[in-house]
């Protein structure tokens, strides 16, 4: 049996009567026509008709139903009452849609009739008409007179590829050029630390150890392009034991005492790193989950960003209160070509 | 025809012949009636899925009108006055306000935009769903391959048509969605800064990103997606709809029911089954709550946020990404030029270009491609039942679990959480999965193809089995089997299966070496084959087989007792 079931050409079973067998099946046609209940027995052929009207009578129903959802269910203001309203819509509508569809699906299945039929299949061009099409385009080619006459052909493609420049041209001004915004933010030299979104400034003094801190810079709330302002300059500030931190040189006066200011834009593609794992020491991104080690100066240690979170220098000012020392001192977010 | 009945004119005598001869003496349309009337369709279950895309379209034009009317695409600052006390006061956007005030404040709104989202996404996947089928059962051969290239252009179309909805509450969610999209953009190389500031109009969000998504969204896709269904249509009409091979099926014959009226109410009675399906969805089940997420804001995010289904897989394959290899290996490169450094982050393009290239290429190259494998340049008309197709079927397979692998990734938080395992070992495993996946997915779908083929040849053969245990005179113990009908067995061994093409060398008598290539791959397709049951072996089997005689015979011993 394991031999017959593989059917390798060469090594089939096939032995007797070469010749006599044909090489195919034959095509049986189609099988005969089986009866539904309905056709035989007309009480069954009544009853589906009952089921029909029955289910068309659902679909009036669900009409009504959708009406009383409508008119009867006041809005107050509540989530509640507006589920209850969707609900009653909803159902009202899918009563009313399935028992029309269900009710035609149903009547078509069992009194329609059910018989297959056959329908031959057509060239869809016969070939004389593909001849008649090739001879009228090339006399169309010949009368034109678009191949013998090169300097008209050339001239003529010229203009055809140059033409639609201007439709792309005349998007230009669909915004303006990059120029630095990319590499600026609101960030400057005495700018204040404040909380997001209420912009209350910060003392160092409140930022224990283990506490971490959404920012803004001062003034924010109050900016002609807030959110793309916002889009850069959010910040997110926290303090370690500053044994704990371990600065590269020229960033040993970024922190002030284990405190520490580091972009929130992610430099994948720019999710907000919202999440900080206090007992790691860890940033990461909800969005991709690139982590950051803060102890290794926001170092990338896994996910798919390549490169640090900037870090904001940041220092105290005479009133106690946490300013920036200047901007950042690389763009801030994802990469882009020009950003070097 | 005769000309006294010429002479005669027409004189209609029911009343649909009155209506008939008015319309048709105006503006012609007999001629329809005529061609479409009793148009034969082919029916089975699976070509079902082109349908619900359709009609899930046509629900999309209907509640997303509705939406249009109540829907304001500006993003002017403006302090929410409406019925959701949780965000009276807070600053947001036009957008955004319209938006809760059609699901809070207009009545039947709420119901409209859950009915539009679930519409939307059933839209997405029953066009996919329709690919998958038209693929794995070679619907794209000659001469529907056109047609196959304007649904993989619908397939495009329908995702573009879905994110440019997504952003348009102006959510949080949304928002972010949007910012992942610029983040992309802008590591295009030499261009992308600039798109994403044409774009966006500026700086990201600035003022402009919805109302142009708006116009996209409602106006220039929708266009272009009736028009590309007007002409699949038209082509499907024009080709005929293929059929499964079975009795009485021919490459040159359709068999099924007329439009009339049986096509027609099942095809229309559907439309009403795939409505009231999603309005009951949309009843039950809460899609997309603007209202918990706020307004967009740069700053806050949600964890465990998910993209809508069919942006997922990209979404998973930036996740799947690493940033860095080892300690000082980066994917971010830096190169220097005369003018100065530029920036490459192949570690955001590799994962948001390559999986998505590879795909929709091998996608829209797939009818050409194994036209040149098999030289088949015959029409098709009669369907392959996948497993008849092994190579096909498996490489279909690989693709289908190299998109599940990166879609799952998008889901990589959840799953842990969800799990209880740890983020980064998801992580590890889909990134040897998205690899290995597709190879251990195509080897073991071929696999099963062919043991499945084996089955059919077994029950071709030997007919089925049907349980029974007979113990023979001389103490042997045989299963009786029972041969098939003609029509069961005639499913069983109706298809062709092409053999491995070894390339001919020519008049030089050299061997081109597109011909060997074409050799090799010819192998990988076939070598693996199972050859349909011929009349000669059926009867070769029933004379070697001593037990099928014996179980005959003992089959009538057994009923005449």
């Amino acid at each position: 049996m394991a031999d017959s079931s593989h059917g390798a050409p060469g090594s089939s079973v096939t032995v007797a009567t070469p010749g006599r067998t044909p090489e195919q099946f034959e095509n049986p046609g189609l099988p005969p026509h089986r009866p539904r209940l309905a056709d035989r027995d007309p009480r069954a052929e009544k009853r589906a008709e009952r089921q029909v009207a029955l289910l068309f009578f659902i679909s009036i129903l669900g009409t009504l139903l959708f009406f009383a959802g409508y008119f009867f269910v006041e809005l107050d203001q509540t989530i509640a009452r507006l589920r209850l309203q969707n609900l009653l819509l909803g159902l009202g509508t899918a009563f009313a849609m399935l028992g029309i569809g269900v009710g035609i699906v149903h009547w078509a299945k069992t009194l329609m009739p059910d018989h297959e039929v056959t329908e031959s299949r057509h060239e869809i061009r016969p070939e004389q008409d593909r001849r008649d099409a090739e001879k009228i385009v090339n006399d169309i080619l010949d009368e034109s007179g678009i191949k013998r006459r090169p300097l008209i052909r050339n001239t003529l493609l010229g203009a055809a590829l140059l033409a639609p420049l201007p439709a792309i041209a005349i998007f230009r001004d669909l915004g303006p050029l990059p120029g630095d915004v990319l590499r600026q933010t609101m960030w400057d030299t005495g700018v204040r630390l404040t909380r997001d979104p209420s912009g209350t400034p910060i003392r160092a003094s409140d930022v224990t150890i283990g506490s971490a801190f959404h920012v803004i810079p001062e003034g924010l709330n109050e900016a002609e392009h807030k959110l793309e302002e916002k889009a850069k300059a959010v910040v997110l500030l926290m303090r370690l034991d500053p044994e704990e931190l371990n600065p590269s040189p020229g960033r040993e006066d970024w922190a002030y005492d284990g405190i520490v200011a580091y972009s929130k834009i992610c430099t994948h593609v720019g999710c907000p790193v919202a999440l900080y794992e206090q007992q790691t020491h860890h940033l990461l991104c909800p969005c991709h989950q690139s982590t950051f080690d803060l102890e290794q100066e926001c170092k990338v240690i896994f996910g798919p960003a390549a490169r640090p979170l900037p870090q904001l220098p940041i220092e105290v000012d005479s009133e106690g209160y946490l300013v920036a020392s200047s901007d950042f001192q690389e763009p801030v977010g994802p990469s882009f070509w020009e950003r070097g | 025809m005769s000309s006294t009945t010429a002479a005669k004119p027409y004189v209609p005598k029911t009343r649909v012949g009155k209506v008939t001869d008015y319309v048709d003496s105006r503006v012609g349309g007999s001629g329809i009636v005529k061609e479409f009337g009793r148009k034969i369709f082919p029916d089975h279950w699976t070509f079902m899925f082109g349908e619900v895309a359709l009609y899930t379209f046509v629900i999309l034009l209907i509640s997303g009108t509705f939406l249009t009317f109540f829907y304001d695409p500006s993003m002017a600052e403006t302090n929410y006055d409406g019925s959701y006390l949780p965000l009276r006061g807070v600053e947001m956007s036009v957008a955004y306000a319209s938006s809760l005030d059609i699901s809070f404040d207009i009545r039947g709104g709420l119901f409209m935009r859950q009915i539009h989202h679930w519409a939307a996404l059933l839209f997405v996947a029953s066009v996919a769903v329709h690919m998958l089928r038209v693929f794995f059962t070679g619907a794209f051969r000659r001469p529907r391959e056109f047609n196959w290239v304007v649904g993989c252009v619908l397939l495009i179309l329908s995702l573009a048509a879905g994110f440019t909805g997504y952003s348009l509450p102006d959510d949080l969610l949304s928002g972010n969605g949007l910012r992942i999209i610029d983040g992309v953009m802008k590591a295009i190389p030499v261009v992308g800064t600039y798109l994403s500031f044409f774009l966006f109009g500026g700086e990201f969000p600035g003022t402009m990103i919805i109302g142009r998504l708006y116009v996209l969204h409602i106006l220039l896709i929708p266009a272009v997606i009736l028009l590309l269904i007007g002409i699949h249509l038209f082509m499907v009409v024009l080709h005929k709809h293929s059929q499964f091979p079975g009795p009485g099926r021919t490459n040159t014959n359709v068999v099924g029911y007329p439009v009339g009226p049986v096509y027609a109410a099942k095809a229309g009675g559907f439309f009403f089954i795939v409505f009231g399906v999603l309005a009951a969805i949309a009843a039950a089940f809460t899609i997309n709550p603007i209202w918990n997420y706020g307004p967009y804001d740069p700053s806050p995010v949600s964890a465990g946020t998910q993209p809508d289904w069919y942006i997922g897989w990209v979404d998973g394959a930036l996740r799947l990404m690493p940033g860095t290899l080892g300690d000082n290996f980066t994917f971010e490169f830096l190169l220097p030029f005369p003018w100065g450094v530029n920036t490459l982050s192949l570690n955001v393009l590799i994962p948001a270009l390559v999986p998505a290239m590879i795909v929709f290429t091998a996608m829209f190259a797939w009818p050409w491609i194994e036209a040149w494998v098999t030289k088949d340049k015959r029409e098709h008309h009669l369907l392959n039942r996948p497993r008849n197709a092994p190579t096909r079927t498996a490489i279909g397979v690989a693709g289908v679990t190299f998109y599940c692998v990166m879609w799952a990734a998008a889901s990589s938080d959840l799953i842990a959480t969800h799990f209880m395992v740890s983020l980064n070992d998801v992580t590890y495993w889909l990134r040897f999965l998205v690899i290995f996946g597709p190879i251990a997915a195509f080897m073991v779908s071929r696999r099963i193809s062919l043991a499945l083929q084996r089955k059919d040849r077994e029950i071709a053969l030997h007919g089925r089995e049907t349980g029974r245990i007979v113990r023979l005179p001389h103490g042997e113990f045989i299963e009786v089997h029972e041969q098939v009908d003609d029509y069961s067995r005639y499913k069983l061994v109706a298809f062709e299966s092409p053999e491995v093409m070894v390339p001919k060398p020519d008049a030089d008598g050299k061997v081109s070496r597109l011909d060997k290539v074409h050799g090799r791959v010819s192998r990988f397709f076939f070598e693996d084959r199972v050859a349909p049951v011929t009349p000669r072996e059926i009867e070769a089997s029933h004379g070697d087989h001593h037990e099928e005689v014996a179980g005959a015979k003992d089959r009538e011993a057994i009923t005449s007792r």
